[in-house]
């Protein structure tokens, strides 16, 4: 294993930590928005998919990757759009009846 | 642009990733934290294109749009709609972390190192069966497949030696990485084990799974970031995996069963009906009466579970609690942990219907408030209510943490029939002193109760 892996090994289990101390205090009232909030972010696998596309060594990989840019593309555009909705329909105060 | 100007905006995208999960925890914050996220996500993009190994932008432009295409409806669905959209959305992108894979596979091999090749095969395990899993569970959430669990003889051994055979062919590429022709297999015997896996899971336990199937996509998703070297890819899938992991957590404790127990467990079979010996009596009420209750009650909980939203109730909901509040009854929700489809989907579905949050208490709250509550409402909820799972050690429900609404003084259960829930057991709860059963539709009872309210029952 080179020092790049360690590295990359670090950043995973410290990041799997950050996200369960910050997950664990979402409130139950948010759980849908989060599932679908961090799917979007999910999306950012996007990143990888458009060096694969982009970077044209041969048909399987242009392929492959933009095939992988459109899921995922899909995913971030939507998850967001979603997540905003949900979000947007939490009120605390009754609105005022027309 | 430099590689490590590149690396510095993935930084600020990982904190901004952070930092839009931590606003999400209130609601007040949370519109700002989708807002982080988009941030991250679009400076994520944006430095990527400058990445010196693309030499053609052609594709990727087209799968911008195409993408961007597909995702606008897919924002746009119905709310009682999420749980399965959310279900796609694990397949899609679970999808995508399969094609970059394999595309990196077939692109280095075989100057593979070993310990790129172990999160390689991982990568497109997880995210084969990921893919494949969640589009099932989908097509059950969508009702276009069948709800009820299919199992059969030797169901548990078929799939775990077909999961078995990948593993092992996935380790002897580990070793192996230029034997290419293998890789097709732990590609295709993922995809299969997704579909076995979630065929013999009912519908009741689709919170959890779709929760699992969430932390799988995470997961495979970080695997990628290993293979790519990608640390933002490895920030954002562990995130995203330990969200899913303690969704999937709570979900179990809810249900009060161990993951074992979800994934292989089979639970929600209909099992053959007790014979109970004594009939068993139950005392029913009109919607008049319930009116009258409701009317000179001081407090009023609201139990809401999945019959609800099937019967499309939500709105008819808010009208009573309207008509309630502005008599004067304090009137609240009760929300127990798995009512819906996936975890907080009732909290969104009370949330569309204009129904302020802070009226909507969890598990933990409600309990509490019980006793001293005049009426607990409950509108099709089953299992969640059944005090069998508080006293009966003989009940499959024995231990599950349940809405405990029979500590109030009364109690109003709107229900179709006395057919059992998800459990497949009776509820004790029908049958108590202080129970009123109001059969009928949830929607329409509920409407029945707001006429009588209007007329006559002035405050």
């Amino acid at each position: 294993m080179t020092s790049d892996m360690i590295a990359s090994l670090y950043v995973f289990v410290l990041a799997g930590f950050i996200g369960f101390e910050v997950i664990r205090r979402v409130s139950p009232l948010l759980h849908t928005p989060l599932m679908s909030l961090t799917n979007a972010l999910d999306a950012i696998a996007v990143v990888g998919a458009i060096v694969i596309a982009g970077q044209q060594r041969g048909a399987l990989g242009t392929v492959l990757g933009t095939l992988a840019i459109v899921a995922s593309m899909s995913n971030a555009v939507g998850g967001f759009l979603i997540t905003d909705r949900m979000l947007r329909m939490f009120k605390k105060r009754e609105p005022k009846k027309p | 642009m430099t590689e490590q100007l590149i690396q510095l905006v993935y930084i600020v995208a990982a904190a901004l990733f952070i930092l839009s999960l931590r606003w999400l925890s209130a609601p007040s914050t949370a519109r700002r934290g989708v807002l982080a996220g988009e941030a991250g996500m679009l400076l994520a993009i944006a430095a990527t294109l400058f990445n010196h190994q693309i030499v053609a932008y052609h594709w990727i432009f087209i799968a911008f749009a195409v993408g961007a295409a597909i995702g606008v409806p897919l924002g746009l669905v119905q709310m009682t709609a999420v749980p399965q959209r959310t279900a796609l959305s694990h397949a899609f992108g679970a999808f995508a972390v399969t094609l970059v894979g394999t595309a990196e596979f077939y692109l280095d091999t075989p100057d593979i190192s070993r310990f790129m090749m172990l999160a390689l095969t991982m990568e497109v395990i997880l995210g084969g069966l990921t893919f494949t899993g969640s589009l099932m569970a989908a097509g059950k959430l969508q009702e276009v497949l069948p709800q009820r669990p299919i199992t059969y003889k030797g169901q548990n051994v078929v799939n775990l030696s077909l999961l078995g055979v990948a593993v092992a062919v996935g380790a002897y590429l580990i070793f192996h990485p230029g034997s290419s022709y293998l890789f097709p297999i732990i590609i295709l015997i993922p995809l299969v084990f997704g579909v076995l896996m979630v065929i013999p899971i009912g519908g009741a336990d689709m919170p959890t799974v779709i929760s699992l199937l969430n932390s799988y996509a995470g997961l495979s998703a970080a695997m990628m970031g290993f293979v790519l070297d990608n640390k933002l890819l490895i920030v954002a899938g562990a995130l995203d995996g330990s969200s899913g992991f303690i969704l999937s957590v709570i979900m179990c404790r809810a249900m009060n069963r161990s993951f074992t127990n979800v994934l292989f467990g089979a639970f929600g079979q209909v099992q053959p009906p007790q014979a109970r010996t004594e009939e068993r009596i139950t005392r029913s009420a009109s919607a008049e009466d319930a009116a009258s209750i409701l009317d000179s009650a001081g407090s009023v909980i609201i139990v809401p579970g999945y019959g609800m939203a099937v019967a499309q109730a939500q709105h008819r909901v808010r009208e009573l609690y309207d008509v309630l509040t502005k008599r004067g009854v304090n009137v609240r929700f009760a929300i127990h942990p798995v009512a819906g489809r996936m975890p907080g989907h009732m909290n969104v579905l009370l949330a569309e219907a204009d129904i302020p949050y802070d009226k909507l208490l969890d598990m933990e709250e409600a309990n509490p408030e019980f006793p001293q509550t005049d009426v607990a409402l409950v509108i099709g909820a089953n299992d969640v209510t059944n005090p069998a799972a508080r006293t009966d050690r003989g009940s499959p429900i024995y231990g599950m943490p349940i809405l405990e609404v029979d500590k109030a003084r009364t109690v109003m259960v709107i229900k179709r029939s006395l057919s059992p829930g998800f459990a497949g057991v009776d509820n004790d709860l029908y049958y108590l002193d202080k129970t009123l059963m109001l059969f009928g539709d949830a929607k329409a009872f509920v409407g029945s109760i707001m006429r009588e309210l209007s007329h006559g029952h002035g405050a």
